[in-house]
């Protein structure tokens, strides 16, 4: 979807929330891969677009099934965006970029030609 | 009732948790399988969710099975609140930690996919779920909602698959409720996944009129029930009422039992109705018949048995008031909790809600005597009526309960329905009571059409309904027939003036019979007095002889002694 380079795809995107706050937990299981790959891409995503503008916490409901329980988790790995509002579950390995992004409310760095920039 | 969970073979083979909903552990045989998963599908409101709590309060309460609750529809607050109805105190056992409910809450608008996903994160909650009261009952209530809320179905539906296995590897006895789908079972195809034992719920409206049911579509390694078994939920909770397969393999019994009419129980050879028998009361409209079904009543509650009324058409008050009027208090017996009512008008429930109704209170109640007044109430499809008739008289036979049913005929009988005619064929004992017209006047009497296994007098007995109650008159026969009412009376007082006639006609030769026994008895004396008389003449006759006998003698010596003449 967002074309043809080499980089990785959460460098091209931008956000245009230069003054938000986010506060995100990522659910996982133990150290599966799904669960590897989840935490390597939203720490990634933190770095290179939220600039310190983040609180991160990955919890392992092996671990702590009661925070399961609690942030009404059913899928694994599950990305939770507590603020800024509204809440949104973001289910899945991350590897789908665009929904990432739709997720937390970025928009990707690269528009379609003739897009708009923020 | 527990007929079905006697049977050792099939508990030996699977083992069974029962559920405590009373009927479907009937069904069953011993209730659902232990350890695995069962699905229960039915359309909205169909009472699904009230099934399984019923299932985990039980467990909880009763057999030391703590239970698990994953609700994915309504939270645990209005779970608590909706089932609260039922009384079941969901607070109560959280707090003692004999059941948990944890509620999943799936909405998608929340949610985004982004890659490859599982579900452990509901594997996590329902194993936490389990091991923090030791769960051995769990009831996913409705799994389905995933599907709504997940993009992924691939993912879910093997995810689903993974979970009954994981399910049946905890050795957790599971209730898995799915809605009703178009043209399969459930609408996303669950039962593809749980195969062990699926039971489908119905609510079905025809008439207006609302039925629950129930039905055992496949229980593995298991027998069961396979007909619609109508339920009903209730504050009691749930009750399923099991359709009896005893057929006719009732006990019979010897004993009669009396009809609280004694010129009827005469009119019976055993004086009474066998005890456990079906009797039929039929009439047109005002022959007496809840007035004898009154009696029959009264004379059970008297000797100290449990009756149930089961009024359809009156109000139970205006029962009491009216056989009032003939001299029966059945008010004392109400009081007593000898008698009881069970008011309702056929047309608020369908028949299964009626039938479900009475087989209830006759498991609490224990009545020896029902009666049911009247059952043309019940109106509808012949083939139906005469189903649930038949289901009653089962019912109440195999308890060897004595009932009575009275049924409203037309007044010419030949405009009885074909159901009616269906209905008599269920009864031991048909009493028909009569409306006789003659000489412009409408009298009532009453004939044993028929009473199996007793013989009884072929007599139309004309009654009369008195303060003192139902009375029964002799029949005169005159040479028109059957006499009746005012004829009736002219003809017992012609037979009573030919009685006195008779009566004075003997006095009076009496009288005459004894006047001349006086007349002859005076002759007799008069007789003999004559004849003292004449003896005593006789006596005085021959005295005289005598002495003047001795005169002459003694003349005669004084005389030659006087002359000197030498003897």
């Amino acid at each position: 979807m967002t074309g043809n380079s080499q980089t990785p795809w959460w460098e091209e995107a931008d956000g245009d929330h230069s003054g938000t706050h986010f506060v995100l937990r990522l659910y996982v299981t133990g150290s599966t891969p799904r669960s590897t790959r989840a935490v390597e891409i939203i720490r990634r995503v933190c770095e290179e677009r939220l600039n310190g503008r983040y609180d991160l916490e990955v919890i392992d409901i092996y671990q702590n099934p009661q925070a399961a329980r609690d942030a009404q988790i059913i899928a694994a790995p599950t990305l939770v965006k507590i603020l800024p509002e509204p809440l949104r579950r973001i289910i899945g390995d991350l590897s789908n970029s665009d929904r990432v992004l739709a997720g937390l409310n970025l928009v990707p760095a690269t528009s379609p030609p003739g897009g708009t920039q923020g | 009732m527990n007929h079905g969970s006697q049977s050792p073979g099939s508990s030996k083979l699977l083992p069974k948790s029962l559920t405590g909903i009373s009927g479907l552990d009937d069904i069953t045989a011993g209730g659902l399988p232990t350890g695995r998963p069962t699905l229960l599908c039915g359309a909205a409101g169909c009472g699904k969710t009230l099934f399984g709590m019923t299932f985990l309060v039980d467990g909880a309460v009763r057999r030391d099975e703590p239970g698990v609750f994953v609700s994915f529809e309504e939270t645990a607050p209005d779970l608590a609140v909706n089932v609260a109805s039922l009384g079941y105190e969901v607070d109560k056992l959280i707090d003692e930690k004999k059941l948990v409910i944890d509620h999943v809450r799936v909405d998608r608008s929340e949610i985004e996919e982004a890659g490859e996903y599982d579900l452990e994160g509901l594997f996590v909650r329902l194993g936490y779920a389990i091991d923090s009261i030791g769960a051995k009952r769990i009831v996913l209530d409705t799994l389905e909602t995933l599907f709504a809320g997940l993009d992924n179905v691939a993912v879910l539906r093997s995810e689903l698959r993974r979970l009954f296995e994981w399910i049946k590897q905890k050795g957790i006895t599971a209730i898995v409720t799915a809605e009703r789908g178009e043209g399969q079972l459930t609408r996303h195809g669950l039962e593809e996944y749980v195969s062990d034992c699926v039971i489908l719920l119905e609510n079905r409206v025809e008439d207006q009129i609302t039925t629950r049911r129930l039905r055992v579509v496949k229980y593995r390694g298991s027998a069961h029930g396979t007909n619609e078994y109508p339920f009903l939920i209730d504050d009691h909770g749930i009750t399923v009422l099991p359709i009896t397969s005893a057929g006719l393999s009732y006990d019979v019994s010897e004993e009669p039992v009396p009809t609280g009419v004694e010129d009827l129980d005469a009119m019976l050879s055993i004086g009474g109705y066998y005890r456990g028998s079906s009797v039929l009361i039929s009439g047109s409209a005002g022959t007496g018949k809840t007035i004898f079904s009154a009696h029959f009543a009264n004379a059970a509650c008297a000797r100290g048995e449990h009756c149930l009324y089961v009024a359809l058409e009156e109000s139970p008050s205006q029962i009491v008031r009216n056989v009032r009027s003939v001299g029966l208090d059945l008010q004392h017996h109400i009081d007593a909790d000898l008698l009881r009512f069970e008011a309702a008008r056929p047309s608020f429930y369908g028949f299964e809600m009626h039938l479900t109704r009475l087989h209830r209170i006759v498991e609490t109640f224990k009545p020896t005597i029902v009666v049911i007044d009247p059952i043309s109430a019940f109106r509808g499809p012949a083939e139906e009526v005469h189903s649930t008739l038949l289901r009653v008289v089962d019912m109440l036979k195999a308890r060897g309960i004595t009932a009575v049913f009275t049924s409203l005929t037309p007044a010419d009988e030949r405009l009885m329905s074909d159901a009616d005619r269906g209905v008599s064929s269920l009864m031991d004992t048909w009493i028909s009571l009569l409306d006789i017209e003659s000489s412009g006047e409408r009298n009532r009497g009453l004939y044993v059409l028929k009473s199996r296994g007793m013989s009884n007098s072929n007599q139309i007995r004309e009654y009369r309904l008195t303060s003192n109650g139902v009375q029964l008159s002799d029949m005169y026969m005159g040479p028109d027939g059957m006499l009746t009412g005012s004829a009736r009376i002219a003809q017992e007082w012609r037979a009573r003036t030919l009685e006195t006639q008779r009566q004075r006609e003997i006095a009076c030769r009496r009288r005459k019979l004894e006047r001349k026994r006086l007349v002859l008895e005076g002759q007799i004396a008069e007789l003999q007095a004559t004849l003292a008389m004449q003896e005593a003449e006789i006596d005085d006759l021959s005295e005289a002889e005598r002495l003047d006998a001795e005169l002459v003698n003694h003349d005669r010596q004084v005389m030659a002694r006087s002359r000197g003449v030498d003897e």
